[in-house]
């Protein structure tokens, strides 16, 4: 488990920081500038702070107090940089194994065999290579195994994406999901993109301005509204927790069973039984007094309207109970008027559009 | 290539050479220490420490050589103390001669070093370190290698700049056949005596000849140590 509690300038920005991680995966979470990468540079010793404590499992690794402050290269926190850092110098197996020697010799020699994580990664085909010849995704590959190989206690991930283009991004979250499944090892995600938390993370940090905003389970705080403007979250909407029910190959559709009824998406590249993510947008959910009927919207649900919050802009957002679960619905005053929408009456809400994002079938 | 040069003509390069690779490899390590830290560190009087390593540079050549006569001569105050300590004695010898090399190749092997390793992303040490590696082990395995083309071609200018020397030399340890008159004294020896010309000529084709080699040697170790940082698609 990781406990940090800081306070340090950097420029204009005074982050004033205490929170602890101590799920599988934790996001930090905000928008540039918010001192997300201030904050892993401190965790890993890259960067001292004005004041605070830091400990991990129970070591300090700083405290201004005491007068603690164990050098980066004696932390074993693993680093997976935004763009990579690979040594142009050295071969991708020379690179991977830049850590792992050092950490071999001085404190586990039993360390995993450096095969596995090569296997886990795909970077046979690599080791020969120098990092000027490989793509952007390759390079995080490597970058990646490289942190890990070192023996890490903890894995700092900053924006491991962001170079990469839509693709690359895909590939490498899937090898990420892989990792989290496969090893015990805690994370530390740096991210901006919705998307990526939700596939990865259990718990999220939402930064804004150097100070944690809100923290804890993804759905919790992913899915509230107020949070979206100072933390950039993109559109108000609700993340849901669901189970993948029935897969019609024929259709391409899979049925996802929630607490709050059953969705279909059009998806046919899931498991049966597999735990899923899925996030509803509140522009894509409209709503209507009746039972629509002869519509090709698939996925209508009954509830019941909790909330309605007028208070931004030229728009309505309107908190519906489906169950057990909520949804949000984003409409037009003129609409949220026409339908005398309050607080108690009941709604279907048609939803347009559900993305879905893998979670991955957890192993825990 | 025997039958082109003449006893004394061998000797002279011989001496040369000698002369060269010994005030390269003398001063290639305080070149390294000096680089590193006008690159790195911040302190006071640096910009005044920075002029005075590049001094050699713009002062006269026998200027340099009259210092270092004042100072490492057999009766300066260094020289004095060099000979009665350590029985060294620089003044009129070969050792002189590459010491006065040294010193006027030194502000060019500096300035080489110091460009590379400002060009070093330091983000690359910080990674390392991340990695369990200690300041040590940075600098011997990701600070040096990748500063290796700009210690390449520093080596090579002041070894250029020493086969070239000639008014610090001259002034320092004059100009004794066999001991102190490297190519470029010889040159200027038998352009002084009646019937020297054609010697004159053949060892100043010698010097191109050795010029355009250490050019050549030099380009081909600085373009390999490059070739990998750059990857095979920047070749060429």
């Amino acid at each position: 488990m990781l406990k940090v509690d800081i306070a340090h300038r950097v420029g204009r920005l005074s982050l004033a920081i205490a929170f602890e991680a101590s799920a599988h995966v934790t996001a930090l979470f905000g928008r540039s500038g918010a001192g997300k990468t201030s904050l892993v540079n401190i965790i890993a010793g890259l960067l001292t702070p004005d004041d605070g404590h830091i400990e991990i499992d129970g070591e300090v690794l700083f405290d201004r107090a005491r007068g603690i402050n164990v050098p980066a290269h004696k932390r074993r926190i693993g680093y997976v940089f935004q763009e990579g850092r690979l040594f142009p110098h050295l071969t991708v197996q020379r690179n991977l194994l830049y850590g792992h020697d050092a950490a071999a010799a001085a404190h586990a020699p039993d360390l995993a065999q450096p095969r596995h994580i090569v296997e886990l990664l795909g970077l046979e085909p690599l080791l020969a290579r120098y990092p000027a010849d490989l793509s952007g995704g390759e390079k995080q590959r490597v970058a990646i195994g490289r942190a890990l190989l070192s023996d890490p206690r903890l894995l700092l991930l900053d924006e491991p994406l962001a170079a990469l283009d839509a693709q690359r991004k895909d590939e490498i979250l899937r090898y990420l999901r892989l990792l989290r499944d496969r090893m015990r090892i805690p994370m530390v995600y740096v991210s901006h993109a919705v998307e990526e938390v939700l596939q990865l993370a259990d718990q999220v940090v939402l930064l804004a301005d150097g100070q944690v905003v809100a923290a804890g389970p993804v759905e919790a705080v992913m899915g509230r509204p107020d949070l979206r403007e100072r933390a950039g979250i993109f559109d108000g909407g609700v993340i849901i927790e669901a189970r993948v029910q029935a897969i019609d190959a024929a259709d391409g559709v899979a049925t996802l069973a929630f607490n709050g009824g059953t969705l279909t998406v059009g998806r046919s590249d899931v498991q049966a039984g597999e735990a899923v993510r899925v996030r509803i947008r509140a522009r894509e959910v409209s709503l209507a007094l009746e039972a629509p009927r002869h519509i090709s919207i698939q996925n209508i649900l009954r509830g019941t309207v909790r909330e309605i919050d007028t208070s931004r802009g030229d728009s309505v957002s309107v908190t519906i109970a489906v169950g057990a679960a909520t949804l949000r619905s984003r409409v037009t005053r003129r609409a949220a008027r026409a339908l005398a929408l309050a607080p108690g009456i009941d709604v279907y809400a048609l939803i347009k559009a559900v993305s879905l994002e893998r979670h991955g079938a957890r192993v825990e | 290539m025997g039958g082109y040069l003449s006893a004394d003509e061998w000797e002279v390069l011989r001496l040369s050479l000698k002369i060269a690779f010994w005030s390269v490899a003398g001063s290639l390590p305080p070149a390294l220490l000096v680089a590193y830290v006008l690159a790195r560190l911040r302190f006071p009087g640096k910009s005044l420490f920075d002029a005075l390593v590049h001094l050699p540079l713009v002062l006269p050549p026998v200027v340099i050589g009259y210092f270092l006569l004042l100072l490492l001569g057999r009766h300066g105050p260094l020289g004095a103390f060099l000979e009665a300590h350590f029985d060294i004695v620089l003044a009129f010898r070969w050792t002189g001669a590459a010491v006065a090399c040294a010193v006027m190749g030194f502000p060019l092997m500096v300035r080489a070093i110091r460009l590379s390793l400002e060009n070093i992303d330091e983000k690359l040490e910080a990674a390392a370190r991340t990695l369990g590696a200690n300041r040590v082990r940075v600098l011997a395995t990701i600070t040096l290698p990748l500063a290796l083309p700009g210690i390449i071609t520093g080596v090579l200018l002041s070894f250029a700049r020493s086969l070239g020397e000639f008014g610090a030399t001259i002034t320092f340890v004059s100009n004794i056949p066999g001991e102190t008159r490297t190519l470029p004294l010889a040159i200027y020896t038998y352009t002084q005596v009646p019937n020297g010309d054609a010697n004159a000529l053949r060892l100043s084709l010698l010097a191109v000849l050795l010029s355009v080699a250490a050019l050549f040697i030099s380009e081909v170790l600085a373009r390999r140590a490059t070739r990998r940082l750059k990857g095979r698609d920047a070749e060429g």
